[in-house]
């Protein structure tokens, strides 16, 4: 069984995107991944953090870095603004000696302190490279034959560079989609940002952004849409109403998680995947499925 | 021979903080305006703030919208031919305006920002429905009504929590240790 230390974020572990923690645990069991949750572990202060008070930023995500390396696994998480955050403090780290005198300074006052060993992975990275397309295509007991899934990556599962995959044009998700039996829509906006946490402070700018992408999805084919990222999904799925009203659009498109997805394909009850709690109802979609 | 101009400072202040380095190798390409989704949003575009800060025109720039209009989404970052950490340098911008103190910016973002980073200081986590609740309050109140049906289907779907995730008193005094810290130095880093 493969052993990592779990940074969930808190969307995923009680927040809005509880189902992601959910179903990321389920379908990591069904493929002997062991994730084993960081004690203790503190948010990792998001975009809000690094753009205001950026040593404090960096601060944040070491105490994280530090408690995942005295357990010795590197950290996987399943949002992708954790995944940049942590990753950007890991490089700058040791790209900057006056930043890591710093850091080390302000960790010694929690008794703490950081060798920069660990190594910190998405989990889509870690499902399809580590465990592998194959070994995801043997546990499949409903293929996902004739469903049609817009692969939406968001901005920052793949930019910057941390990335397992191309910057602009990834394929990952295409191939689990295709893994697990289903048909993956290509669509041009499947790396665009969807506007992130502005959708509370510039709404009005945000759901314009939402709006293009779930045209994009829609209009080639998709009957619903996966995304590796807590923020996409709640953009995407809680805002669409939002959307049709501005916009005058009619959009009914699930939105889920790639691990609901996952889990759907594995045979996993409905509840365990927390398909309820998505806004946008997934029945219609999945209803072959289930 | 060295020689300062005036806008050495502004240069120098922006280079010194990880990320920022990258204003002194910008050839004003334009590749980071034509990729940024929000451009047109913004009262300066992302080229033209570099030039702006080359020029040391520290006010305009400080008290620029453009900066809080991005949405970190790095596509200037990976497309850029000098290498530049364009998201970066617009984070190390924002914090350069809020030492300033001229981050009000004609957005709610700076604010929303600050609500974001209040709950996470005090609790070492993120409670989203406190969060949501203090920024409508902080900016306004009469939107926190408006966005009543989302938050509703949001419970309805048990996607809201009240109670937020604490971290253990010992992990709660360690955290706040290191970040007093990092304040006490914060500034330049």
């Amino acid at each position: 069984m493969k052993q990592y230390s779990y940074f969930p974020g808190c969307s995923s572990s009680d927040g809005g995107a509880k189902a992601y923690g959910w179903s990321a645990l389920a379908v990591s069991r069904a493929l002997g991944v062991e994730l084993v949750e960081i004690e203790d572990w503190n948010c990792c202060g998001s975009t809000p953090y690094s753009s205001v008070e950026e040593l404090s930023s960096f601060c944040l995500s070491a105490r994280n870095l530090a408690l995942a390396e005295k357990k010795g696994l590197d950290i996987v998480t399943p949002c992708s603004s954790c995944y940049v955050i942590l990753n950007r403090t890991n490089a700058y780290l040791k790209q900057y000696p006056h930043l890591r005198a710093q850091v080390d300074e302000a960790l010694a006052a929690g008794g703490l302190e950081y060798h920069g060993t660990v190594k910190v992975r998405h989990l889509l990275d870690v499902l399809v490279n580590d465990v592998g397309y194959d070994a995801i295509s043997a546990q499949v007991k409903r293929s996902l034959d004739g469903l049609k899934v817009a692969p939406y990556y968001g901005c920052q599962l793949v930019r910057p560079r941390f990335g397992f995959d191309h910057p602009e044009n990834p394929q990952s998700m295409d191939r689990l989609i295709s893994s697990l039996g289903g048909e993956p829509v290509d669509f041009p906006m499947k790396a665009r940002c969807c506007g992130g946490s502005l959708i509370i402070s510039e709404e009005a700018l945000v759901l314009d952004l939402i709006g293009k992408i779930l045209n994009s999805a829609l209009s080639n084919g998709a009957v619903c849409i996966i995304t590796p990222c807590p923020l996409c999904q709640t953009n995407l799925d809680a805002y669409q109403s939002r959307v049709n009203r501005k916009l005058h659009t009619s959009f009914r498109l699930p939105v889920l998680f790639f691990t609901q997805l996952m889990g759907v394909a594995f045979g996993l009850s409905e509840d365990e995947l927390g398909l309820k709690t998505c806004i946008v109802a997934t029945g219609e979609a999945l209803a072959k499925y289930l | 021979m060295a020689y300062k101009t005036n806008s050495d400072s502004l240069v120098d202040e922006i280079s010194a903080i990880p990320g920022g380095e990258g204003v002194r190798l910008c050839i004003q390409c334009g590749t980071c305006t034509a990729s940024c989704p929000n451009a047109d949003k913004m009262d300066h575009t992302p080229s033209e703030l570099i030039a702006m800060a080359r020029a040391g025109m520290k006010k305009e720039v400080l008290s620029s919208n453009a900066m809080w209009y991005c949405l970190s989404c790095y596509l200037c970052t990976v497309r850029c031919p000098r290498g530049i950490k364009q998201t970066d340098l617009m984070h190390a911008l924002e914090c350069l305006s809020v030492r300033e103190g001229l981050s009000h910016g004609r957005t709610l973002t700076p604010a929303m920002y600050r609500s974001f980073n209040d709950f996470v200081y005090s609790l070492g986590s993120l409670p989203e429905v406190g969060f949501m609740t203090w920024y409508y309050m902080l900016t306004n109140p009469l939107r926190a009504i408006k966005m009543l049906p989302v938050a509703l289907k949001l419970l309805r779907h048990g996607r809201l929590k009240i109670k937020a995730r604490r971290l253990t008193a010992e992990g709660t005094r360690q955290l706040r240790a290191i970040l007093d810290k990092a304040e006490l130095m914060g500034g330049a880093s």
